[in-house]
């Protein structure tokens, strides 16, 4: 079984940077594993992140997302392949607030024709499928109508983002701090249910966050700075 | 692009309150670069129709302006009148088809009372070929007889038969007036949409009755004529302001207009009143000018509020573009969504801006009408309309490329993650 992401002798560095925020000389995730990624701030989390969406590129070095080689792909097609492949959860403000709740969730399906097949293939249709995953992030129907997103607790809102990064099953997802803004209870339950989903569709998590509890849950745990040679020298932003 | 489309569009409407006081803005703007351009238009038209099928107008030798304001506007006065057998003589010249004597400077209640003869009637033209009809009565017949253009007849709310006072003097309120005869409604006429509709028309021995017992502007003393007794007299005029002139051939047009030139008794000018009214035209033609550059910068202004408007949106908006991107949007998207936008509140407000137009033309063609003279068709916008709509549309589209690059140079630099 191949790895979901490899990356080998990554340099990332700033335009206007004197240094490197990334020099990343191995790092592999594999096929349906969970991983932890542990960071503090300015350990080049979000660039790490922005890499494997396929928004940035490095200077040097191989990007390997479910074996393309992002790296060598033009923007437009990491645009493509990220809406087709990654979902992705924020810290906050995951949704786009003029969106109904099924509307936000169906953002993906717009944009990537795959994704909607997808959730065509398994609910039937993907308004169906937004649907099915509202409910299993425990959100009642009653929620999804004429209400405005706004009006969600921050829970709330990042279960329906979770429902999101799911519709269409793409095989890889990227959390980047999804719990940080919640409390114990609403974190827990968001992460079981995330689990939960991976489990079924055989994805692969990787959730970046500096709270240290989260470690046990996963099947693996790295600290970026271990991984990322230059955050040793890096100073916080 | 659907995608898009729908994302633009509901990005407004979660936005309405903003939005809406920049389609307003465009909306006014566009209000008043049409409205400009609807009365420009018409005014021209209008101006153009005042007369027409009239070869030459002769008066007194002052400026062709002065001239063509006094005779055929009605505005201003002559600085000296025409001696009636000099009148005659040129009338009389073998190139002449037809003459319409003026005679102006009296008035009736801030109306102009012209006297001239039947031939008023018979030979003069407007709007290209139309000729003056009654609504009611018939041409004046009698000394005391006048027509009432449609205009004064709706202001002062007269109808055939009724009595009409002539003040001497053409002042709001005359200082003198010649009530001792005064004057029945013999006929009014249809409104024509030029200065006829505002004048009052008597015939030249009527103005002669009024002035018998008068000299040098007041009523002699102890002299007091009736008017049945003037009826017996002998009511042919001295002196008329202005004649008009139609010619048996228009070639003979500048001869014609030499030979008056150059007449020797009195010094007399004629001028073609279709180079008088261009004239005219382009004197008034800065004024009108300097109205269409200020609307259109009335309508810059409106598409800057817009793209204020946008960009001042724009912070706000980054963790909105960062989820877009993060679920597969590209930059040319986010570059759609705001051009989008900015084209839909142009289009939005270039309509809104018609429709405003016609609003206020329904409710003031009628005042603009009554007040200026001036009637202002209500049509299907014309292709000048159109071609300015889609101008403003194109502008704002234009206007959107500057939020539009921003969005997308802030979203290149955000990625997906946006920095709390």
């Amino acid at each position: 079984m191949t790895n979901a992401v490899e990356i080998s002798n990554v340099i990332f560095q700033w335009p206007t940077g004197k240094t490197p925020v990334l020099d990343i000389p191995e790092f592999s995730v594999g096929t349906g594993e969970r991983l932890f990624v542990s960071g503090s701030s300015g350990s080049g989390k979000t660039t790490l992140l922005n890499l494997l969406g396929g928004v940035a590129v490095p200077d040097s070095g191989a990007v390997s997302v479910l074996g393309t080689r992002l790296d060598k792909l033009s923007s437009a097609q990491r645009d493509s392949f990220r809406a087709d492949h990654v979902g992705v959860i924020f810290q906050l403000f995951n949704l786009v607030p003029y969106l109904s709740l099924v509307e936000n969730v169906l953002l993906p399906c717009r944009f990537s024709a795959r994704r909607a097949a997808q959730a065509t293939a398994t609910d039937g249709d993907p308004v169906s499928a937004a649907r099915r995953l509202l409910s299993r992030m425990g959100l009642s129907s009653d929620l999804f109508a004429g209400r405005s997103v706004t009006d969600l607790s921050v829970g709330q809102q990042q279960r329906v983002a979770a429902a999101r990064a799911l519709i269409g099953a793409p095989e890889l997802l990227v959390a980047d701090e999804p719990t940080s803004a919640l409390d114990e209870d609403a974190r827990q339950s968001l992460l079981d249910l995330l689990f939960e989903s991976v489990a079924a569709e055989g994805q692969t998590l990787i959730l970046v966050s500096h709270d240290r509890r989260l470690e046990a849950m996963f099947d693996r745990h790295v600290v970026l700075a271990d991984l990322n040679h230059a955050a040793i020298r890096q100073v916080p932003e | 692009m659907k995608t898009v489309v729908a994302l633009a569009f509901r990005s407004l409407i979660s936005r309405s309150a903003t939005v809406m006081l920049s389609v307003a803005a465009i909306a006014v703007s566009v209000t008043l670069l049409l409205g400009v351009e609807r009365i420009r238009t018409e005014t021209r038209n209008s101006f153009a129709n005042t007369i027409s099928g009239t070869d030459l107008v002769v008066g007194a030798r002052s400026g062709s302006i002065p001239l063509l304001l006094y005779s055929v506007f009605r505005i201003g006065n002559a600085t000296n009148n025409i001696s009636w057998q000099s009148y005659r003589e040129l009338a009389s010249d073998p190139a002449v088809a037809w003459t319409i004597p003026l005679s102006l400077g009296d008035s009736h209640r801030g109306f102009r009372v012209l006297g001239t003869n039947t031939d008023y009637f018979q030979y003069f033209r407007y709007a290209r070929t139309r000729s003056l009809s009654f609504t009611e009565g018939k041409r004046f017949d009698d000394v005391f007889d006048a027509v009432l253009g449609a205009e004064v007849a709706d202001a002062l709310g007269y109808s055939v038969g009724d009595q009409v006072v002539i003040d001497h003097g053409v002042g709001r309120i005359g200082f003198a007036s010649h009530k001792d005869k005064p004057f029945r409604v013999s006929g009014i006429l249809a409104r024509t949409g030029t200065p006829v509709d505002r004048t009052v028309h008597v015939s030249l021995g009527g103005i002669e009755a009024i002035h018998i017992d008068w000299r040098s502007g007041a009523p002699v003393p102890g002299l007091r004529i009736d008017a049945e007794r003037v009826r017996g007299m002998d009511l042919q005029p001295r002196a008329i302001t202005a004649f008009m002139v139609g010619l048996k051939s228009r070639f003979a047009t500048f001869t014609v207009q030499r030979k008056i030139n150059e007449y020797r008794p009195e010094p007399l000018l004629a001028i073609l009143p279709g180079v008088a009214l261009q004239e005219l035209w382009s004197l008034m033609g800065t004024a009108e000018r300097a109205l269409s550059a200020i609307s259109v910068f009335v309508v810059v202004t409106g598409l800057i509020g817009m793209v204020t408007m946008l960009l001042s949106g724009l912070n706000e908006r980054r963790r909105e573009m960062a989820i877009l991107r993060a679920v597969g949007a590209r930059p040319a998207h986010i570059f759609s969504l705001f051009l989008l936008e900015a084209a839909f509140i142009a289009a939005l407000g270039a309509v809104l801006g018609l429709g405003l137009l016609y609003l206020l033309l329904g409710v003031a063609q009628p005042v603009i009408e009554s007040t200026y003279g001036l009637f202002i068709a209500i049509g299907a916008p014309t292709s000048t309309d159109l071609i300015y709509l889609g101008a403003v549309i194109v502008a704002g589209v234009l206007a959107g490329i500057v939020p539009a690059f921003r969005a997308v140079r802030l979203s290149l630099a955000d990625g997906i993650i946006v920095r709390s």
